[in-house]
């Protein structure tokens, strides 16, 4: 094949390109049934976008304008006073420190939560899959149970069981919750995706090191890259949206954002201050929508990486 | 160096028992191969001998340790496998150090010992560059390399060469051959590839359904096959087994086949006593025909050929014989000169063929 001449190659080329088969493209023609199809989804999308569209406006209104009921209207006057009020001094039951509050609280939680769960789940799940454990089919069969028990039946039980580690009402409360209720899922998850690396791959290690954590750190952590990045928006999203153990767990101290913005919106006095309001569920929608603008391309590479070994 | 002993091994899976009351022990310096074909039990030994699986019952020794309860890391082995089970986020050199890591050595002696084994199998460019960047012939290497580094006297190899193509194959077989013969250390290999087999071993053990069927060097497997399943395995194309009858008169013993033909057997080393009119398997290798009518014969198959197939320096024959095809090993010349339907006569070197009690299957 080497010793083929520049011009010879050149003639093998351009027989290949008049040999290919021809396939005429089709030109794109507007039918009726594409524009119908055009309006549906147009339709579709403003039923979607429209709510999002008034709280937004709303939020910048003033309340001046906000009585006047043009609810599509944009801001005559665009402030950013409802923004700072729902942030700073926004009252919730008779706390008036706004969602800030509620906002360091969330913080708080999310992060014990997501240490105490991923590394819980991530050494279970490594155990499980790469090494041989006793009765670890009796116990995944007992995880997968368990992630499907809903968390209502269990409500009462997890409440005396945090009072009596005193923990109930704070935010190490909230996030032990947290952490224990996802548990089951994130095991399975790790447990799945480490079953496909190659026992091969876990032979030689047993081998050369044998160490349990050695093998861990140095070898499995450093190849689950992808699937971290999916847990951790999974679990940064669950428990940053989560209302139910929050508002269960927290007490009065350790309120997450979503239970702070409940309480703020629901009053029973006084009118209700719209363009407060919006801003407040805005800025509580933000963190979790800007987790995945800077990881969702990580996010389908991850998706995908874990389907199909890669 | 030390010598390698599996003592009554038995391994079950469940209620399978692929391992049964194995004994076999190799001397320190020897190139053991286990051979046999898929689901023979020959991987599940290795693992056995590496601590990967449990011995269900039996003893193994590494020298004069008994190793049968230690841990994979402590048993002073190396092994390389199939897949060559690199560590893709680490550098070849991070793999390399990694095969070190049970051992708690300094750090000097660590980085002389890579530097030796990268040295040795002509890595050292590629010290730097993760499994992914390399090609297969290379990530065989480095496998290779991870398994020196750790400087033992037992090195174990699972199937290395079935995922390279065959030059490469034929290139680190006599590469892994060559280590051998450098290193003094002892090896089991496991593959099923006959070639393998007889190029690299100082001695082959033949595994079929968890039972070793021969243990002996190359030459004795080949030439002296203790059962029907090893001549049939060995050898390629494959031993031509046919029935036969003994029959004995004075001073002559003959093998006659059902077509009439009758092989002189005169000469044949019987185990025991044969007796007149004993059912018998006759293996008659390939290469031990000849086109040419010698005096030394001691049959003579006058045979319509099949089709003949040159591959380059050898040709093959195929002829019918009783309805069944007969092999035979030519020149190519003389490969070239045979047209199918015609009848050839071909005769049987003296003193070559092997015989086998047909009701056992063992050698006679």
């Amino acid at each position: 094949m080497t010793d083929l001449t520049a011009s010879q190659k050149a003639l093998g080329a351009e027989i290949a390109v008049h040999s290919a088969p021809y396939f005429p493209r089709r030109k794109k023609v507007i039918t009726g049934r594409s524009i119908a199809v055009l309006v549906f989804l147009a339709i579709c999308a403003l039923f979607f976008c429209i709510p999002l569209y008034v709280v937004i406006v709303t939020s910048f209104k003033t309340m001046d304008q906000i009585r006047e009921g043009a609810m599509f209207a944009l801001p005559n006057i665009w402030t950013l006073e409802a923004w700072d009020h729902a942030w700073n001094s926004a009252c919730s039951g008779t706390r008036c420190e706004g969602l800030k509050v509620g906002f360091w609280n969330s913080v708080a939680i999310l992060i014990p939560s997501l240490i105490l769960s991923i590394g819980l789940s991530i050494v279970t799940g490594y155990a499980l899959a790469l090494w041989n454990v006793k009765w670890a089919g009796t116990f995944l069969f007992i995880l997968f149970i368990c992630a499907f028990v809903p968390f209502q039946i269990i409500m009462f039980p997890l409440i005396s069981m945090t009072a009596t580690l005193k923990v109930y009402g704070s935010i190490w409360g909230v996030a032990l919750i947290h952490a224990v209720l996802a548990m089951p899922v994130l095991t399975l998850i790790f447990r799945n995706y480490y079953k496909d690396i190659p026992q091969e791959i876990m032979s030689a290690a047993i081998m050369d090191s044998g160490s349990f954590w050695k093998i861990f750190f140095e070898i499995i952590l450093p190849m689950s890259g992808n699937i971290l990045i999916v847990v951790l928006i999974l679990q940064i999203t669950s428990v940053w949206n989560d209302y139910l153990i929050g508002v269960t767990f927290g007490g009065m101290g350790a309120q997450p954002m979503t239970v702070n913005l409940a309480n703020l919106i629901t009053i029973s006095t006084g009118t209700v201050r719209y363009n407060d309001n919006m801003a407040a569920a805005l800025l509580t929608a933000i963190p979790p929508l800007v987790i995945y603008f800077i990881v969702g391309k990580l996010f389908v590479q991850g998706i995908t990486a874990g389907a199909i070994k890669g | 160096m030390p010598r390698v002993s599996f003592e009554h091994i038995t391994k079950n899976y469940g209620l399978m028992k692929v391992l049964d009351d194995l004994n076999l022990s190799i001397d320190d310096g020897d190139f053991l191969v286990l051979l046999g074909p898929s689901g023979c039990g020959k991987t599940t030994l290795l693992n056995l001998l590496a601590g990967l699986l449990d011995v269900t019952d039996g003893r193994i020794m590494i020298g004069e340790r008994d190793v049968t309860d230690l841990d994979p890391k402590d048993r002073g082995l190396a092994m390389v496998f199939q897949s060559y089970a690199l560590y893709p986020t680490k550098t070849v050199h991070g793999n390399l150090k990694f095969g070190l890591s049970a051992s708690k050595l300094p750090r000097e002696e660590i980085e002389k010992r890579i530097a030796w084994a990268a040295k040795l199998l002509q890595i050292e460019p590629l010290l730097n560059r993760k499994p992914g960047q390399l090609s297969g012939g290379q990530r065989q290497r480095v496998a290779i390399g991870r398994a020196l580094v750790k400087n033992v006297g037992v090195f174990l190899f699972d199937e290395p060469l079935s995922n390279l193509d065959a030059k490469l194959r034929t290139e680190m077989r006599l590469e892994i051959k060559k280590l051998h013969d450098q290193l003094k250390s002892t090896i089991v290999y496991v593959t099923h590839d006959q070639i393998e087999a007889m190029t690299m071993a100082t001695k082959i053990a033949v595994m079929n359904g968890g039972v070793i069927q021969q243990f002996g060097t190359p030459d004795e497997i080949y030439e002296r096959p203790a059962n029907l399943f090893v001549a049939g395995f060995i050898g390629s194309p494959a031993m031509n087994l046919r029935p036969a009858k003994l029959a004995l008169a004075a001073g002559k013993t003959e093998a006659v086949f059902a077509s009439g033909v009758r092989l002189d057997v005169s000469d044949y080393p019987f185990l025991a006593p044969p007796q007149d009119g004993a059912e018998i398997i006759a293996g008659l290798r390939p290469e031990h025909f000849t086109l040419a009518a010698d005096s030394a014969t001691a049959a003579t198959f006058t045979v319509p050929v099949q089709y003949a197939e040159r591959t380059g320096p050898d040709a093959s024959a195929y002829f019918t014989f009783e309805d069944d095809v007969l092999a035979l090993r030519v020149d190519p010349d003389a490969a070239a000169r045979l047209t199918p339907g015609q009848s050839v006569s071909v005769s049987y070197l003296k003193g070559k063929a092997n015989l086998f009690d047909a009701r056992t299957g063992q050698r006679m």
